[in-house]
């Protein structure tokens, strides 16, 4: 579905990804884990369009989306969802989603089914249609940014740390989200912080440091066999 | 009774002219985060158009049209010209070329016109006056406040009600996001550009109605009008334009009816002594902009 090889990524002069490969099988739910700064957002960003790839391959189905704007890598059919929660403040809950539905704005009634079926995910964003969304909570205003890109209808989600901030209680009904989105069928890449949470919900996952992939497997292979602290606190 | 009119009159056409202007201005600094400093050209584009069609024959509200589209073609032009090109590179870049744009402009149309004024031709209507509670006032105020409602209450529509106008409000505040989103970036920037050469088209019709000439450096008092009147309202925000628009031409006629003879030459030291102590009260303007969009 989603097939990354050798990509590489610069800020200036700094190599923030330094020739990663993975792939994503469709309805698969792979995670990214990583200490901060191994170039795991860099390389969201750089799949949504929002950065350019110095060199590799990015392929989405089988379409080479790796020079695409982000308006084209969207139409494509994968969503990104920000870790810094990008929610339009000013604009309504309800604004902001049928924003999510600017592809799809001349299908009115495919919208309006999809936005009872995001209601349905996220009751509170029902209650709260009407609010400026600089209003919800830290919780809410995450739900807001899911929603939001699944209103786009996308065939891969790119999920960037979802759980960046939120009460451990809240940070549950994400990943309780997640797994329902998993069992819809939709093909989630996860980058994640919270390693045993995100092990629990991945098929597989691959571990980043300082721009490279240094371990890889399913997540119960990631569990057993690699010494996760040692990624994480640079042993 | 008669004066207390006058001065209400006063203030909103002036105002309503202000904040049509510092709007046109806003609509593109939300999006880019830049001052189009070739924005008062629009206006000139919209004075030599009147001037060039007055021989025409055509009658008065087809030249007004038309001069109208050209600020518009013009706009659109000042994004393919000076924006496009460099927008992704650097900021100081596209402050140089919406400079160099604006002096390409005015140069023109010292070249290819006049350095000396131009008449445009104005409909009888401009030049009348009425009276109303005892108040002797232009009908032009008059047109200039209608006008302003019509095209704020227009903007508000556009803004909050339209697929394209909420696009439009949410890459003011994360361009990125919003491209992320599947809004075009090119169209967004178009469109941005188009309304704003559309105020300043029917802003510079009523401005130079008060006049009725058009020079080269004609929209150099309009661009500066508008930007102070953003800073003053805050950049960030659209109603905070509107409203500094008309705080600023409460202040210009404030001074305009109570500054003796001697001193009303230096009105624009007071208008601008104020407005350094507004910013120093609140220096990020009267109405903040939406928030950053970051968590709570």
């Amino acid at each position: 579905m989603l097939d990354i090889r050798d990509l590489l990524v610069n800020y200036g002069t700094i190599r923030a990804v330094r020739g990663i490969g993975f792939n994503l099988a469709k309805g698969e739910l792979v995670s990214l884990l990583g200490a901060n700064g191994a170039g795991k957002s860099t390389t969201l960003k750089c799949i949504a369009g929002a950065l350019k790839a110095s060199g590799g391959s990015i392929t989405l189905d089988g379409t080479n989306i790796t020079s695409a704007s982000p308006e084209q890598v969207v139409r494509a059919g994968l969503a990104t969802v920000p870790e810094t929660r990008d929610v339009f403040p000013d604009l309504t809950v309800s604004e902001n989603l049928m924003l999510g539905a600017y592809i799809h704005r001349r299908d009115r009634a495919g919208n309006r089914d999809n936005l009872e079926r995001v209601h349905n995910l996220f009751p509170r964003l029902a209650e709260r249609e009407g609010q400026a969304a600089g209003t919800l909570s830290g919780g809410e205003q995450q739900m807001l940014v899911i929603a939001r890109a699944l209103m786009s209808r996308p065939s891969v989600l790119l999920l960037d740390e979802p759980s960046l901030g939120l009460a451990p209680a809240i940070v549950e009904r994400i990943f309780e989200m997640i797994e329902t989105l998993k069992r819809t069928g939709l093909t989630i890449l996860l980058v994640e912080q919270n390693v045993n949470q995100t092990l629990a919900v991945a098929d597989r996952a691959y571990i980043m440091r300082l721009g490279k992939i240094v371990a890889s497997g399913t997540a119960n292979e990631i569990r057993s066999t690699t010494d996760l602290s040692a990624h994480y606190l640079g042993g | 009774m008669g004066f207390a009119i006058q001065f209400v009159i006063d203030v909103l056409s002036l105002g309503g002219a202000y904040a049509l202007m510092a709007l046109g201005l806003v609509i593109i600094y939300g999006i880019l985060r830049l001052v189009n400093f070739a924005y008062g050209e629009l206006i000139m584009v919209a004075g030599y158009t009147m001037y060039l069609t007055s021989g025409s024959g055509l009658p008065w509200i087809m030249m007004a049209v038309f001069a109208v589209v050209m600020a518009v073609a013009f706009g659109i032009f000042t994004d393919y010209a000076a924006f496009r090109p460099v927008r992704a590179k650097s900021v100081t870049a596209v402050l140089i070329t919406s400079f160099a744009f604006s002096n390409l402009l005015q140069n023109a149309a010292l070249l290819f016109i006049s350095p000396r004024p131009r008449n445009v031709p104005l409909p009888e209507i401009f030049s009348q006056t009425v009276s109303i509670g005892g108040a002797i006032t232009p009908v032009r105020n008059l047109i200039t406040i209608a006008a302003s409602i019509v095209l704020l209450a227009a903007v508000a529509f556009l803004m909050r009600k339209t697929t394209l106008g909420i696009a439009m409000r949410a890459a003011a505040t994360n361009f990125t996001m919003a491209r992320m989103l599947g809004v075009p970036a090119n169209l967004i920037i178009s469109s941005a550009f188009a309304l704003s050469g559309f105020l300043a088209g029917v802003v510079g019709i009523l401005w130079i109605g008060r006049i009725g000439t058009v020079v080269p450096g004609i929209g150099l008092e309009p661009l500066l009008v508008a930007f102070i009147a953003t800073v003053i309202g805050g950049m960030r925000s659209l109603s905070g334009a509107v409203f500094g628009g008309f705080l600023l031409a409460l202040i210009d006629t404030t001074l305009n009816y109570t500054l003796s003879q001697d001193l009303l030459k230096f009105r624009d030291a007071f208008t601008f002594g104020l407005v350094i102590l507004i910013l120093l009260w609140r220096p990020e303007g009267l109405i903040r902009g939406p928030a950053s969009g970051q968590r709570t």
